[in-house]
């Protein structure tokens, strides 16, 4: 072996390149996974500042009312109390934010649309302090009538949610809304958020040549993401008259830019760094406590701080959109679809959030992954005085897939056929046309993973009986609450299938940024990589490491902490971050690679020809050719030197859809899961134990085989969640009954089912490695799954979830 | 908010005299989230925890003396021979976190309808012993519950133990939630059988304004055991009667309609609780019966 030498003699360490280990395809421990198990990660409630102030938000108690007058002056008074804020204390002349129309006061002006809505802000020493004061702020209320329906939001006189509402650029309005207020073609009435119809061939004729058609009116409650790390944050005022900011996001820099305008401060005043999320799921798109952190820091000079309580949490984000959905399908004898029409009616609440996209998603997946020529589609997102509602996990495609899914049922049951047969006659494939007229031009095996989930050996029946006759209640609906032995218990199996779209869609300049460093540290070449990703759970930070271990054959490999200091690396949503800012970390590593091979060359070139000839790889810490012959190591290639590259990176582009017609490039990919579900029923009691909910799902590629099947296990109980528990309640007068965990049930490990995996890997050509987002298309089709047992088991129609007992005994 | 520490069971009498409003905290399980959720803000907070004799229980002759601060899990591991009834109770409430922490006690003292043990205390026959400075008394548990979250005590007593009739026959507790573990009750449901007496009792949970017996089932079902000779035979129990003792269950039920379930579903589902535990409990005093596959065999009590 050659001793080692300067960057400028000979070539060192040329003994075997050892394969990259822990790459792209491995499943390399999470680095967050020991410290959460442990509970040692520090979470953003957890953080703590030398002279820190607590704050706190007092909350409408109406869901509607006009504000009268505010009193701050008794809480002010009170002892440890350093600032009391309502909307006339606002700096700047921005007063609202939010993610597509700003819509959304930071604190209630004149009149608060939601229960829970934030009216005031309390600084104070100590956060009961807080509590107090924001009591003792005396709010005079009268109280106006409450839009909750459709029915009531725009009938004849509605109260208007937003009168002045001005995103509606659409030209002269169609037609003059009520009162001449503003509206649009595409919005007929101003209590509408957004409508997209979406009308391809004739419906109308197609029906004609239908044997049978099936209708059908289902409705989806108001999931919520529930994510267990409540809203908190930390703001700590800057000498330069800026913030700093620690948070728990899901995209810092759309945060950033709803939050500055609102300080009056320059973007570069207002630096975000990401401080550990404790879940997600969409809820966390949307502002919470941020503005409202760094009003207080700034007014008071102190460091401040807010935390959530559970309590609060189910008022400080959205909700998953509640849903009507009105279904039209037609088959020929032979089982082949002829048309379908439906009419999705969502209630987006209070304020816009993300509605418009809400209502994009649900009107383009609206027909499934099924081919249908003729399609009659209409969606639109109400606003209402209900909680606001915008993302979360399946994000518009969860409400149509439970609703198709039962169609595709109702069919197969009418044409006498079983239900994955026709499922599978009609399955989309690569090459079919989505309603919008956009073909699906990667693989699409809907055919296939209904046919893997199908084949699965079916578990064993009466689990719950023991050889020695004693009974396991554990594998019984109700579980140790020792409802049944087996009386009145009944299995159904169901199926279901549905595709999610992956990335912001619609025309949206949806990109990433990526910064990369290789330098020799200790020795050794050590990778730095700094994204502003939004580590959430999804275990992105895994993959980054992964992707630069891949591309520049490194072992080691640092990761910055998300902050702005770096460009935007969009959200931690529409299952697009590993294709997204791992497409980024992939780009960039690639020029990084580029730029060291340039070294290379100008250093030690005239040593090997092979430089000059062959196509080189970054592999075990060498420069290789890709006939595996060593060149050099990365070691004396960056010497001293640290390279380093910084670049943007998208996805190709999509279109928005026609306002009128729907036609239009609007998704950048789509993922296909399938279910099966397998349940048991107590039909007496109404009580549910699922059994096993197999999943198939395609993924392009597998960057994190074991991440991967996190991901569909939990998308698959949270499916599951929303076909059987999961529901805030929101009464006619508008208010939340059931803020808690008391009461807004998610699944325990009791009521998770074995779930097992089929992972396919079928490559998509547009993406890094083939990859298709996974984190959603999981929770789409175990909700129909389920549902699809429980009326298998029960013969009940079930048109609601989640599934009340009271509604499978029909009491 | 005061936050007193008694070391002995008179000084946490005395403590209570002197404070009435003073709130006794166990194991904190309601308390706690009653305070988290700012629904009470008690002038003074009593721990228990100091108190050593209220973490015993003894097995008597007839019953159990349970100490009020005994956490679940001390009964479901300890106590499921005497108290079966109860101890498939305490297996329902909460986590495992919460079972052993969590107190039938605490269960009295807050008196929610939707308590775990209460079905199970009724069913089995229970008196609460309550003290204060001046005196003991025992109240029957079933005049113990006076109204939604209201009870018996007065305002300077404490429970100091609960008397729980030894299991003398078998014992079923049902709950109905709407998840499989960790779930308030939506309805709950406890069967006793009392060979000795030839009596059954029946407690009912979630579905009134307060946890009840459901006396007239009782009643009826007392009566047609006795008059079919069915405690004697250990014969299989006709399923009209079953029925009938399951509509007269639900018949007791007064319950109202909220997030967690409508008045009819928890009719519904208190009655088919009421014939389940009756099929199992009596289905397992008959396999304690040496004659019932003999014609006019030996005496099962």
């Amino acid at each position: 072996m050659a001793p080692a030498t300067g960057p400028t003699g000979t070539p060192t360490r040329l003994d075997e390149g050892a394969g990259t280990r822990a790459g792209v395809g491995d499943s390399p421990l999470r680095p967050d996974g020991t410290l959460k198990v442990t509970g040692d990660f520090a979470y953003s409630s957890d953080m703590w500042h030398e002279d820190m102030l607590w704050g706190c938000t007092l909350r409408s108690p109406h869901a509607h009312a006009e504000i009268r007058s505010i009193d701050t002056g008794e809480a002010l008074r009170q002892p440890g109390v350093h600032a009391v804020l309502t909307f006339d204390d606002l700096p700047a002349a921005t007063t609202h934010y939010g993610l597509e129309i700003q819509d959304t006061p930071v604190l209630a002006h004149g009149r608060v649309r939601h229960h829970g809505e934030p009216v005031a802000l309390v600084a104070a020493d100590h956060p009961e302090t807080a509590r107090r004061a924001a009591a003792k702020i005396k709010v005079e209320y009268e109280e106006l009538p409450v839009v909750h329906d459709e029915a009531s939001a725009l009938g004849e006189g509605a109260p208007l949610l937003h009168p002045d509402r001005d995103d509606l650029p659409q030209g002269p309005p169609a037609s003059s809304g009520p009162g001449g207020t503003p509206s649009a073609p595409h919005v007929p009435h101003p209590n509408i958020v957004h409508r997209q119809p979406i009308v391809r061939g004739d419906a109308e004729a197609a029906a004609g040549r239908a044997d049978v058609i099936v209708t059908g009116e289902y409705e989806v409650g108001m999931q919520d993401q529930a994510f267990l790390g409540p809203e908190s944050g930390l703001a700590v005022p800057a000498e330069d008259g800026g913030v700093d900011l620690y948070i728990a996001t899901q995209w810092l820099h759309s945060d950033l830019r709803q939050i500055a305008p609102v300080l009056g401060l320059p973007e570069e005043k207002v630096r975000m760094t990401l401080s550990g999320v404790g879940g997600a799921f969409g809820g966390r798109e949307d502002l919470s406590m941020q503005i409202h952190a760094c009003l207080l820091a700034l007014r008071t000079g102190k460091p401040v701080k807010i935390v959530y309580n559970r309590f609060e949490s189910f008022f400080g984000h959205v909700h998953r959109h509640p849903a009507t959905l009105w279904y039209e399908h037609g088959a020929t004898r032979d089982g082949k679809l002829t048309h379908m029409r439906c009419r999705i009616v969502l209630d987006g609440g209070a304020y816009a959030s993300a509605s418009p996209a809400v209502v994009g998603n649900a009107s383009s997946h609206a027909a499934g992954p099924y081919v249908v020529d003729d399609v009659d589609i209409e969606a639109l997102a109400l606003y209402t005085n209900n909680p606001p509602c915008g993302a979360m996990r399946g994000f518009g495609a969860v409400q149509a897939c439970f609703a198709y899914e039962a169609q595709m049922d109702k069919l197969a049951a009418e044409l006498d056929m079983d239900p994955v047969d026709f499922r599978q006659r009609n399955a989309m494939s690569r090459g079919s046309l989505m309603p919008t007229g956009q073909p699906v031009d990667a693989p699409a095996p809907v055919a296939e993973l209904l046919r893997r989930v199908k084949a699965r050996p079916l578990p064993m029946e009466a689990q719950w009986e023991s050889v020695g006759g004693e009974t396991d209640v554990r594998a019984l609906p109700g579980g140790l609450s020792n409802t049944t032995h087996g009386e009145g218990v009944v299995r159904g199996v169901g199926y279901a299938v549905g595709i999610k779209n992956v990335c912001y869609s619609e025309g949206f300049d949806d990109y990433s940024t990526a910064r990369v460093r290789l330098e020799v540290v200790g020795g050794e070449p050590v990778a730095l990589v700094h994204t502003a990703m939004a580590e959430v759970g999804q275990g992105g930070i895994t993959v980054h490491t992964q992707i630069a271990r891949t591309e520049l054959g490194v072992t080691q490999v640092t990761l910055h902490p998300a902050d702005t200091r770096v460009g935007s690396a969009g959200s931690t949503s529409a299952s697009r971050q590993t294709y997204m800012t791992g497409g980024a970390v992939k780009h960039v590593c690639e020029l990084v690679r580029e730029k060291v091979l340039r070294r290379g060359r100008e250093l030690f070139g005239t040593h090997h020809p092979a430089w000059a000839t062959a196509e080189l790889l970054l592999e075990g810490g060498k420069v290789v050719t890709d006939g595996g012959e060593v060149l050099a190591s990365l070691v004396d290639v960056l010497g001293e030197e640290a390279v380093e590259a910084e670049d943007e990176w998208r996805h190709r582009a999509t279109a928005p859809f026609d306002l009128e017609t729907g036609q239009g490039f609007g998704h950048v990919q789509y993922s296909f899961a399938a279910h099966r579900a397998v349940v048991e029923v107590d039909t007496e009691l109404g009580l549910v134990k699922v059994v096993e909910l197999a999943c198939a799902q395609d993924v392009g590629k597998a960057m994190n085989p074991q991440a991967v099947v996190g991901q569909i296990h939990g998308g698959t109980t949270q499916g599951l969640g929303l076909a059987v528990m999961e529901e805030i309640v929101v009464d006619p007068a508008a208010k939340v009954r059931n803020p808690s965990f008391t009461d807004y049930l998610i699944p325990t490990i009791a009521d998770t089912p074995t779930i097992p995996v089929d992972v396919l890997e079928l490559a998509d050509e547009h993406a890094p490695y083939g990859l298709r987002g996974a984190g959603e298309a999981p929770t789409l089709s175990s909700t129909p799954a389920v549902m699809a047992a429980i009326r298998a088991a029960t013969g009940r129609a079930l048109p609601r979830v989640p599934v009340r007992p009271e509604h499978i005994v029909e009491v | 908010m005061e936050f007193l520490r008694p070391a002995t069971w008179e000084e946490a009498l005395a403590a209570k005299a002197e404070h009435p409003s003073a709130v006794p905290i166990a194991g904190g399980t309601d308390v706690m989230v009653e305070i988290n959720f700012d629904h009470r803000r008690p002038t003074h907070l009593m721990d228990l925890g100091r108190i050593r004799e209220l973490r015993e229980w003894e097995v008597g002759d007839d019953t159990v003396r349970l100490g009020s601060s005994v956490p679940y899990s001390t009964i479901i591991d300890q106590l499921a021979t005497e108290l079966p009834g109860l101890a498939l109770a305490s297996h329902t409430v909460g986590s495992p976190q919460i079972r052993n922490r969590g107190s039938v006690g605490g269960n009295l003292g807050a008196a929610s309808p939707a308590g775990d043990s209460h079905p199970a205390l009724l069913a089995a026959g229970a008196e609460v012993e309550a003290e204060s400075v001046r005196g003991t008394r025992f109240l029957p548990v079933e005049d113990f519950y006076t109204g939604v979250k209201r009870n018996a005590l007065a305002e300077d007593e404490l429970i100091k133990t609960v008397h729980i009739k030894k299991a003398e026959g078998p014992q079923q507790f049902s709950k109905v939630g709407t998840r499989n573990a960790m779930v308030i009750a939506v309805c709950a449901f406890s069967l006793a059988l009392h060979p000795e007496g030839r009596t059954v009792r029946a407690g009912i949970g979630s579905a009134a304004p307060t946890p009840l017996r459901a006396r007239a089932a009782e009643d009826f079902l007392d009566a047609a055991l006795a008059d079919g000779g069915f405690w004697d035979s250990g014969r299989a129990l006709p399923p009209s009667l079953a029925r009938e003792f399951a509509e007269l269950c639900s018949g007791a039920c007064n319950p109202i309609d909220d997030v967690r379930g409508s008045a009819a579903y928890r009719r519904r589902a208190v009655g088919v609780m009421a014939r389940r535990t009756l099929g199992w409990t009596w289905e397992s005093y008959r396999s304690t019966c040496s004659g019932r596959t003999t014609e006019g065999g030996s005496q099962c009590a």
